[in-house]
């Protein structure tokens, strides 16, 4: 958790301890629709990150005493498997993992229409499979794609990134060594259509100008991030598309002219 | 929340609201004032370290207790600091005993996040055997009547409790610890202070009290260091921030850290 300043996070060229450079997002992979049973889920591989988001609802919420009146219930949880991370991590929720769930909360929670389903609850369940660095924030972003798998109205599509501080440079999307060797790790969650921030966090030593650039380098990252968010959804449904016109008999036309008009939406949301 | 304070908080969201537009405040003070801060010192004998803090209505009582303990295997050389919080349930009909839950738990980590990233402790000085046996500093915040901004007030209490804890003065000897009877200070390096910031409107107001709290939906705390650097941001709540706005609180909360150093360590006499 501390920082310190101790061996070379960035090196002569210029280059961090994978690679990458000052700002360089790692590779990021994402799959939507990737479990059964529940009502949406997602996954991402974002670095060595592995998480898995699964939504649950609008369904009745358990206990009954919770539900609200005028909106829906809206939990999350962040969670780590016992296996995600160096040394083998206890299974119950640590505080960590608690302030993290509202966190998340707080940071998607606005991107929902809430207000459309009174009395029932919508569960979002993320799962850290593998941690390596800035599992909050691929966190956020794959849990809103469940959302969007779930076919929950949503407003946005909330992605998050972090930028921080090594070697006295500010540097986008920190990985764990670059976190714990660091001076400071800002993670930040935009609504991208509007660029609103709704989640900030930060611990490390910054001053304010770098505070400024790294806040507005986190949110590029997140920038980059969103347009693989879009486009895996956009590819599922095209796919899915595909496969009802298929079952219909091949009716071009309309997938064409659908799929402009999905186009059009997309487009307008930037 | 419990529900019980919904119906006279929306009446009173409407005049917040009427009353930011002409920068004024339910409570006739300034946007970027605090409340009046009342501190004291010293009050529980049987801490190493105590401070009662009152901002306004909200009353926090921080006590500091250093016992030993084994370091963390990833930080041999140092000792170990501990923040927890208590929303006891004296303090709010809103509050409920039992184990301490996300607001109790966010609380602690920020507070917490404040006083590590800051390195305001100067943690080696408090190893004794380096791996084996080091001083653990646990800080106990106990709030005793929440009236709004926790944090900035647990936060103030830990420092002011810190400053002036005291522990036995002790020797190592060949792995062997001893006390004398003198009274040292803990080993503190820097101090830190957390301004929070509700934003009504598009306005920012420093030190929200409930009322403020319970009518807007996002706050962000931001915690400075003696040379003026950021150590750690938390934003709360499920409102948004646009960056500008941050990087308005920032500026914000470098000034009125100043102010709050001024104010409180001013008057203690070392």
């Amino acid at each position: 958790m501390s920082k310190k300043k101790s061996e070379k996070l960035i090196n002569d060229q210029g280059l961090r301890v994978d690679g990458r450079k000052l700002d360089q997002l790692r590779p990021i992979k994402i799959e939507v629709g990737t479990l059964e049973k529940a009502d949406g889920s997602a996954y991402i591989e974002w670095g060595k990150n592995k998480i898995m988001a699964a939504v649950y609802g609008p369904r009745e919420v358990h206990p009954r005493h919770l539900a609200l009146a005028d909106r829906t219930l809206f939990r999350c949880r962040y969670h780590m498997a016992p296996f995600s991370t160096e040394e083998r991590k206890n299974p119950a929720p640590s505080r960590r993992e608690i302030e993290l769930s509202k966190v998340i909360r707080e940071a998607i929670e606005p991107s929902v229409f809430t207000e459309l389903f009174p009395r029932t609850g919508i569960d979002v369940f993320i799962e850290v499979l593998q941690s390596d660095g800035g599992t909050r924030c691929a966190g956020i972003t794959v849990a809103s794609i469940a959302l969007a798998d779930a076919g929950i109205p949503l407003r946005d599509l909330v992605v998050a990134c972090a930028a921080g501080k090594i070697d006295d440079q500010v540097v986008l999307d920190l990985n764990d060594i670059e976190d714990q060797k660091g001076q400071a790790d800002l993670p930040v969650a935009i609504s991208p259509r509007t660029g609103e921030v709704t989640l900030l966090q930060m611990d490390g030593n910054m001053s304010s100008e770098e505070y400024e650039k790294a806040l507005y380098l986190a949110i590029e990252g997140c920038r980059q991030v969103h347009t693989m968010q879009r486009d895996t959804l956009k590819k599922k449904y095209a796919r899915e598309h595909e496969v009802a016109v298929e079952a219909a008999g091949g009716e071009v036309e309309s997938s064409e002219s659908e799929n402009q008009h999905e186009n059009e939406g997309e487009a307008t949301n930037e | 929340m419990s529900d019980s304070y919904e119906i006279p908080i929306s009446i009173k969201t409407k005049r917040i609201d009427e009353l930011i537009v002409q920068d004024k405040r339910l409570d006739g003070r300034g946007l970027l004032d605090y409340r009046e801060i009342k501190v004291e010192t010293g009050l529980i004998g049987k801490a190493n370290g105590s401070a009662l803090v009152s901002l306004g209505n909200t009353k926090v009582l921080v006590g500091i207790k250093i016992e030993t303990g084994t370091p963390f295997p990833d930080t041999p050389e140092d000792g170990v600091l501990t923040v927890n919080a208590e929303l006891v349930p004296m303090a709010s009909p809103s509050f409920e005993a039992g184990p301490p839950r996300e607001e109790g738990i966010e609380l602690a980590r920020v507070v917490d996040r404040g006083i590590r990233e800051s390195k305001a402790i100067d943690t080696k000085k408090l190893c004794i055997v380096p791996g084996k046996l080091v001083f653990i500093t646990f800080v106990d915040i106990y709030v005793l009547d929440f009236d709004g901004n926790l944090f900035d007030a647990s936060a103030l209490a830990s420092m002011l409790a810190l400053t002036t804890a005291k522990m036995k003065e002790f020797s190592v000897e060949d792995g062997e610890l001893s006390f004398k009877d003198s009274l040292i200070s803990l080993p503190l390096q820097n101090h830190v202070f957390e301004v929070t910031m509700a934003k009504i409107g598009n306005k920012l107001v420093v030190d929200p009290s409930l009322e403020e709290e319970s009518a807007v939906n996002a706050q962000i705390t931001i915690a400075v260091e003696d040379a003026g650097n950021i150590c750690a941001t938390q934003k709360s709540k499920t409102g948004s921030f646009m960056p500008q706005e941050i990087i308005e609180a920032v500026k914000i909360a470098k000034n009125k850290a100043i102010e709050l150093r001024e104010k409180v360590l001013g008057g203690l006499t070392q």
